[in-house]
């Protein structure tokens, strides 16, 4: 009833084309990034800004690159860490070698490293495919596991293999308080996040989907393959590599390669499939329900333990945390294979009927 | 189906957003002085985790059942974070908001990125036997306490009972020794001064790295069987050390030449191999496991024999259990001595927690009434030496339990100031703090 375009006459190309055609989505999507602009920093305290939303919104860009490459170019990748973890040192190498580094340059320069190094641990997707893929892809993930861990130059030669960024100043602003990280973080989101949108309606993307769908049909219609895959590997290694570098500068503040583990790549992979593969919604749903679950599920069951007057040990909530989550996953993977996106456009179609469904 | 689900997916997401708010919030003000426990009781390093965390709320337990800090109880929280850093600093965010006063990580990956934070937080980050060696430097690292002893007074020590088990340093020329550690911030922390003392006694040194957590290290064994070292030290936690242990014994390398650091002389790093062990030595953090001494006593029939012990009864008085009760003892002691200029029962904060912590002084006859004879020596910490102690013994696992030696060291005092003021003075550059000045020290 309230959710119908009736009404909404387009009258130019411009307006059919638009992001978001009908005026309700508009809206909503104006309010949702104003109120994050502008309502949150007043509501949250430290602990939210720190432990959840900061590490929401970078996973959340994370998540945004892995879904350009597995969700719309169809090509599985393992090795997501290990651009996050070339992003992050090589951010961290031009800051501390070149003087005088702006951060942002040094967050783009560790973003266009990432994406180059996912150039070259693309080329592998131009002969095999699928699982083979992801065998490749791991590859990345140890070979710069062990480089991080070994080669001392990328550490700057700390003895500890621990490096640490301090006194982070965009263009005069130093980004220090809580509230001015996720500031930061959520311009550079809404920037990444509209980019990744209009990269996907414009041909680079459409060329993308066509090769997932069927590469063999879309090389017959012009589609050159090559130039399809590795640009899609070297805008997701992109988008992964920034994020990786704000993981290290803002949320951890001082990483070790342990920070990028093949954890933290499997992590993303299970973002973007429960999320829903090829929607960019949906990697902001699977960042969410794989950062804030665990967290809540670990302050919650206690709660729910008293409640009932039982103490649970701080063992048992681990383990149950864990058991309750992996049970979550399988379930919503059975409900809805397509991922939580999926569930919100059916419930966005069924609300366009609402209240007198056929 | 699909409309319960997502009915369930928003109750989920709005419980979750309620629940974190409120949970934060509460606790604010609390008439008790809040001891936030970080543990890990589950994961690859739970064996070791356990009874460290079980001794260390026991003896916040004890402290409550003689009447608290002069008065003031003591409260405490765990949070699990299962050895992963950014669950552990998620953990911190966590109990900072219920008013925590003083920290302890027990890892050396959220040591290095809590110490940004505690500054800005001014809370007091205490640890005992690990972290970053440099932060006894307390002019420069402020709010961190190594109490009791770092990673290289471990390595030095142990060069030192090597050379004294070979017959004086100057016999080490040309000898090999292979550091087999874990391949993390904690075991690459001895490296620094492992080489500083192989290049001053000539022998030659051997990095052997093992991958976390620790239970594929065919590959190492192989190179010392190739290498034939004439000593082993053994920088593990957790599974690495029985691993390490079984793979000497399959190698047929001496266990009476294998050294371990103190997180790899504990009972669960030995007990599976148990006679297989047997020569094998470990450093301790001044204790050994210590059954007999009288806070253990006090433990058994104060806490324990009311039914309010955190553990199992067995497990006092072993090497981590006591680990974890020193660990919360200096703690404690840190806010006694707050009280002692701040007011005593009252609830301290953190900044004077910090004075309190720098300004500890328990010297023996202290630790003997509080039950630590034979068990401690006295720490005193001030504003440049934020350890307070280095003195270290060696106890050697006899097939069925530690014996602590005889013997005393203390790390060499001339070549650690050394190396911690050089690090601490590069941190300090980097980091832009201008370390503190002796005037500034007294306030």
């Amino acid at each position: 009833m309230i959710y119908r375009e009736n009404g909404q006459f387009k009258t130019s190309y411009g307006a059919d084309q638009q992001i978001f055609p009908i005026a309700q989505d508009r809206w909503a999507v104006i309010a949702i990034i104003a109120f994050a602009f502008v309502g949150v920093p007043l509501l949250a305290d430290e602990y939210m800004f720190r432990a959840i939303l900061i590490p929401f919104l970078i996973l959340s860009l994370a998540a945004l690159g892995v879904n350009l490459l597995v969700g719309y170019c169809g090509q599985i990748t393992l090795g997501a860490g290990a651009f996050m973890a070339i992003g992050a040192y090589a951010a961290y190498n031009f800051l501390i070698r070149v003087d005088g580094m702006p951060l942002l340059a040094a967050l783009l320069l560790g973003g266009l490293t990432s994406a180059a190094m996912g150039i070259i641990f693309g080329i592998p997707s131009l002969r095999v495919r699928g699982l083979y893929l992801a065998v490749a892809t791991l590859a990345a993930q140890f070979f710069w596991d062990w480089a991080f861990l070994r080669i001392k130059w990328f550490t700057n030669d700390s003895s500890s293999g621990s490096v640490s960024v301090s006194n982070l100043d965009f263009f005069g602003w130093n980004v220090d308080a809580p509230a001015e990280k996720y500031l930061f973080c959520l311009g550079m989101l809404v920037v990444f996040g509209f980019l990744a949108k209009n990269l996907t309606r414009a041909s680079i993307g459409r060329q993308w989907m066509a090769i997932r769908d069927m590469d063999v049909a879309a090389e017959v219609i012009g589609i050159r393959p090559m130039w399809a895959k590795l640009s899609a590997f070297a805008v997701s290694s992109f988008f992964v590599g920034v994020a990786g570098a704000m993981w290290g500068f803002v949320h951890l503040g001082s990483w070790e390669p342990a920070a990028f583990s093949v954890d933290r790549s499997f992590q993303l992979l299970f973002m973007v499939i429960i999320g829903g593969l090829g929607s960019i919604v949906g990697s902001f749903f699977g960042a969410a329900f794989i950062v804030v679950l665990p967290i809540f599920l670990n302050q919650f069951l206690p709660v729910l333990g008293r409640l009932v007057g039982i103490s649970i040990s701080t063992a048992a909530v681990s383990h149950a945390e864990l058991i309750i989550f992996g049970a979550l996953i399988v379930f919503f993977l059975i409900v809805e294979p397509h991922g939580l996106a999926r569930l919100w456009a059916t419930s966005k179609e069924k609300l366009r009927l609402w209240p007198f469904p056929h | 189906m699909k409309i319960r689900s997502l009915a369930l997916a928003a109750s989920l997401a709005a419980i979750g957003m309620t629940s974190a708010v409120t949970s934060t919030a509460a606790f604010a003000q609390a008439k008790e002085q809040f001891f936030p426990v970080l543990v890990y009781r589950t994961g690859a390093y739970a064996a070791n985790g356990n009874p460290w965390a079980n001794g260390y709320i026991d003896y916040l337990k004890l402290v409550n059942a003689n009447g608290g800090v002069n008065g003031v109880k003591i409260s405490f929280e765990e949070c699990e974070f299962g050895y992963a850093t950014d669950r552990g600093v998620e953990c911190y965010e966590r109990l900072k908001g219920k008013g925590a006063t003083v920290f302890q990580p027990l890892s050396t990956g959220v040591t290095f990125a809590l110490t940004d934070k505690a500054p800005v937080d001014k809370i007091p980050l205490v640890t005992a036997g690990y972290g970053r060696s440099e932060s006894q430097d307390g002019s420069v690292f402020t709010w961190n306490f190594p109490l009791l002893g770092t990673y290289w007074v471990a390595a030095d020590v142990a060069i030192q009972h090597i050379g004294k088990q070979a017959g004086g340093l100057d016999k080490l020329k040309g000898k090999k020794i292979a550091l087999v550690y874990h391949d993390s911030p904690f075991g690459k922390e001895p490296i620094p001064m492992l080489q500083e003392r192989a290049k001053m006694h000539g022998f030659e040194l051997i990095l052997l790295p093992v991958a976390h957590p620790g239970v594929e290290q065919k590959a190492t064994w192989l190179q010392i069987r190739q290498n034939r070292p004439d000593n082993v030290l053994l920088w593990g936690w957790g599974v690495m050390n029985s691993t390490a242990l079984k793979e000497a014994q399959a190698t047929g390398f001496p266990r009476e030449k294998m050294l371990g650091v103190w997180w790899a002389g504990a009972e669960p790093d030995v007990k599976d191999v148990a006679a297989g062990a047997k020569g094998y030595q470990a450093l301790t953090l001044q204790h050994s496991a210590e059954p007999n001494s009288k806070v253990v006593k006090d433990m058994l029939e104060k806490v324990h024999a009311k039914g309010q012990g955190t553990g199992a009864k067995e497990e006092v008085g072993s090497v981590l259990y006591m680990r974890g009760l020193i660990s919360s003892m200096v703690a404690v002691e840190g806010v006694r001595k707050a009280q002692e200029r701040y007011g005593k029962g009252k609830v301290m904060t953190g900044e004077q927690v910090r004075w309190g912590l720098e300004n500890l002084n328990l010297d023996q006859k202290t630790l003997d009434a509080m039950g630590f004879a034979g068990v401690m020596r006295p720490v005193q910490t001030s504003c440049l030496d934020h350890m307070g102690s280095s003195w270290v013994r060696v106890q050697t696992w006899d097939g069925s339990k530690w014996v602590p030696g005889t013997d005393w060291y203390q790390a060499d005092d001339k070549l650690l100031r050394g190396m911690v003021l050089t690090a601490s003075r590069k941190y300090a550059e980097e980091k832009k703090i201008t370390p503190r000045t002796p005037e500034q020290c007294k306030q």
